[in-house]
């Protein structure tokens, strides 16, 4: 359980985090997404300490990080996989990981183990691909049997084999009822992973929900409808909802129509006795959705001061 | 799921704690990353390469000219001073460097982030690391002295006027080396936790240790001769003298030590301040 309250966080005058807040629950994988520069990787290290906040709170189970009795077995964070002395082999980086902890030295056998590199345990690190430095980096975080594992970015740079490893064993740690909160700029990574999600951008917190929650709500829900009848249908459809945009026709000849559900829509046309071919849910992809929730808090470009929507929900129990 | 396949039967189950993660798996640690990089042993084979290797040149140069010497240069040489300044002229030069990277390297490489997830109590560690590098330093230097020393001594043997450990001064000179060398990587180090660059930081420390001697060596001599007892490298010159009158306008060889204990003392507080409190 991390409870981040009220975090803000400068570099100079640039804001990086802004009074963000936010729980990430045991037995969930949590996407923490936002663009790149949102200040994910800032909240991180704001949550491991590396960093200090101007002002706010993140507690790991209660307690600030630095002051748990023994970190490793609380808290497993890989921000970065490159982090390592590149001269000293992957055994000796984990050794001095674990005795600082007084981890069992055993355990270094069994992580290199689990993220199969015992075969290069004692080649120096400096050759590792950036997938055995993520492997690696991996191992680190299970090192103590933490309850709380953090990953920034952990499938950057990795093989298709390599995305699909961690992918499950973030679910595996998840089942086993531990908290997981994995960053990334991209949704289409989080789709099949994380069931919570905490979306940021420029800092600020624009959506906290389930990934239920955020498919149900993403607004690029639309209906396509087949009919020999268009004319007569978007018609009866600009009628019915003056505010929406009028419907529009696709190059096969069906019609999009927005902001009506497929059962409206059918209605409507048996009411004006327009025969139906076909009448499908079109859902805009999730990364679509996420593009369009952090479209104005996107970094480098030209903000045009609007103040930013907040479409999704932001959760209930954190003010 | 697959991944919980492979998780259950590779990793076992831990102990419980056994009490609140500290100093002692820290050292360890910090042990294990000094012994575990190649460049720590480079540096300490280096050490000792120029230490000995220049005190055997020297003692063995001036036992080669020794007929050849007029009987006030004889009377002057001092053989202890001369089998250990390849240590403390030239051994400092390197054990500087070692002393920067023990934590500039962390930056460097970005290790500081991952080594601070796994022991974010920060003064632990800067500690830890302290305590680890002084200790090598120590055992290294104290071997490079004693074995220059001795070396020194054996190819003097030619001239008859050699040292042995019981005349007055003698044993100072040798220990007083190695503690020396071994203060100047505590102030590299120092330097580096305050500046976490290696290349500024060596730079930064041989500019102290022997530029600022130099450059004040320019001052007018009055004036120079009231500072010169402040310098950082006059701890070294002080403690290698065994024969004849002490340098003048020093301190004693251990008031001199003491000088320079203070500086690097004072310098490794405000590096584990600025360590604690700046973002890593």
């Amino acid at each position: 359980m991390i409870e981040v309250r009220g975090l803000i966080k400068r570099y100079g005058v640039k804001v990086a985090v802004n009074d963000l807040s936010f729980d990430v629950e045991p037995g969930h994988v949590t996407g923490f997404l936002g663009p790149n520069g949102a200040g994910k990787t800032t909240t991180m290290r704001l949550i491991l300490g590396l960093d200090y906040p101007d002002a706010g709170t993140v507690k790991i189970d209660g307690k600030q990080f630095a002051s748990l009795a023994n970190p490793m077995r609380e808290v497993g964070a890989l921000l970065d996989a490159k982090a390592v002395h590149g001269g000293r082999s992957a055994y000796n980086h984990l050794l001095c990981l674990a005795q600082t902890n007084n981890l069992p030295r055993r355990r270094v056998g069994e992580v290199l183990e689990l993220v199969g590199l015992t075969e290069v345990a004692r080649k120096r690190t400096k050759g590792f691909s950036l997938g055995m430095s993520q492997r690696l980096g991996i191992a680190a975080t299970l090192l103590g049997d933490p309850a709380v594992l953090m990953f920034d970015e952990p499938v950057n740079g990795l093989d298709p084999e390599g995305i699909l490893w961690i992918r499950n064993l973030m679910r595996a740690l998840a089942a086993e009822g531990r908290t997981v909160f994995v960053s990334s700029h991209l949704m289409s990574e989080m789709e099949n992973t994380a069931d919570q999600l905490i979306v940021i951008g420029r800092g600020s917190l624009l959506a906290d929900c389930t990934m239920d929650e955020f498919i149900a709500r993403s607004s690029g829900q639309t209906v396509r409808v087949l009919t020999p009848q268009p004319d007569v249908l978007t018609k009866a459809v600009t009628e019915a909802t003056p505010a929406a945009p009028p419907p529009t026709t696709n190059a096969d000849g069906s019609l999009t129509v927005h902001g009506l559900t497929a059962a409206q829509v059918g209605d409507l046309a048996f009411d004006h006795g327009v025969r139906l071919h076909e009448l499908t849910v079109v859902r805009a992809s999730l990364e679509a959705a996420f593009m369009e929730l952090t479209a104005d808090s996107v970094e480098y470009r030209a903000g045009d001061g609007r103040p930013a929507e907040q479409p999704f929900p932001v959760s209930e129990g954190v003010n | 799921m697959a991944a919980t396949t492979q998780t259950q039967p590779v990793l076992t189950a831990l102990p419980p704690a056994s009490g609140r993660a500290g100093f002692r798996g820290t050292l360890n640690s910090e042990f294990t990353k000094i012994r575990s990089v190649r460049s720590t042993y480079w540096t300490l084979l280096v050490l000792l390469a120029v230490s000995i290797g220049i005190g055997a040149a020297i003692t063995g140069g001036t036992a080669a000219n020794w007929s050849h010497m007029g009987p006030s240069d004889r009377a002057s040489f001092d053989p202890t001073q001369a089998s250990v300044a390849g240590l403390f002229y030239l051994g400092q030069l390197v054990i500087v460097v070692l002393g920067a990277m023990t934590l500039t390297a962390e930056y460097s490489t970005g290790m500081i982030r991952t080594s601070l997830t796994a022991m974010p109590r920060r003064v632990v560690m800067y500690s830890s690391k302290v305590v680890v590098f002084a200790i090598v330093a120590l055992v290294v230097t104290f071997i490079a002295a004693f074995v220059s020393f001795y070396l020194g001594q054996a190819l003097l043997a030619s001239t008859h006027d050699t040292a042995t450990l019981s005349q007055p001064n003698v044993l100072r000179a040798i220990a007083g080396s190695a503690l020396y060398v071994t203060l100047c990587g505590l102030f590299a180090f120092a330097i580096g936790a305050i500046l976490r660059h290696t290349a500024g930081a060596i730079t930064t420390v041989i500019g102290i240790l022997f530029v600022v001697p130099i450059l004040a060596h320019l001052l007018p001599r009055t004036w120079y001769q009231d500072i010169e007892r402040w310098l950082p490298d006059a701890a070294g010159r002080a403690l290698s003298v065994t024969v004849g009158p002490q340098p003048d306008h020093l301190f004693s060889p251990w008031g001199e030590f003491t000088v320079f204990a203070v500086y690097t003392v004072a310098l490794l507080v405000v590096g584990a301040v600025i360590f604690r409190n700046r973002d890593a």
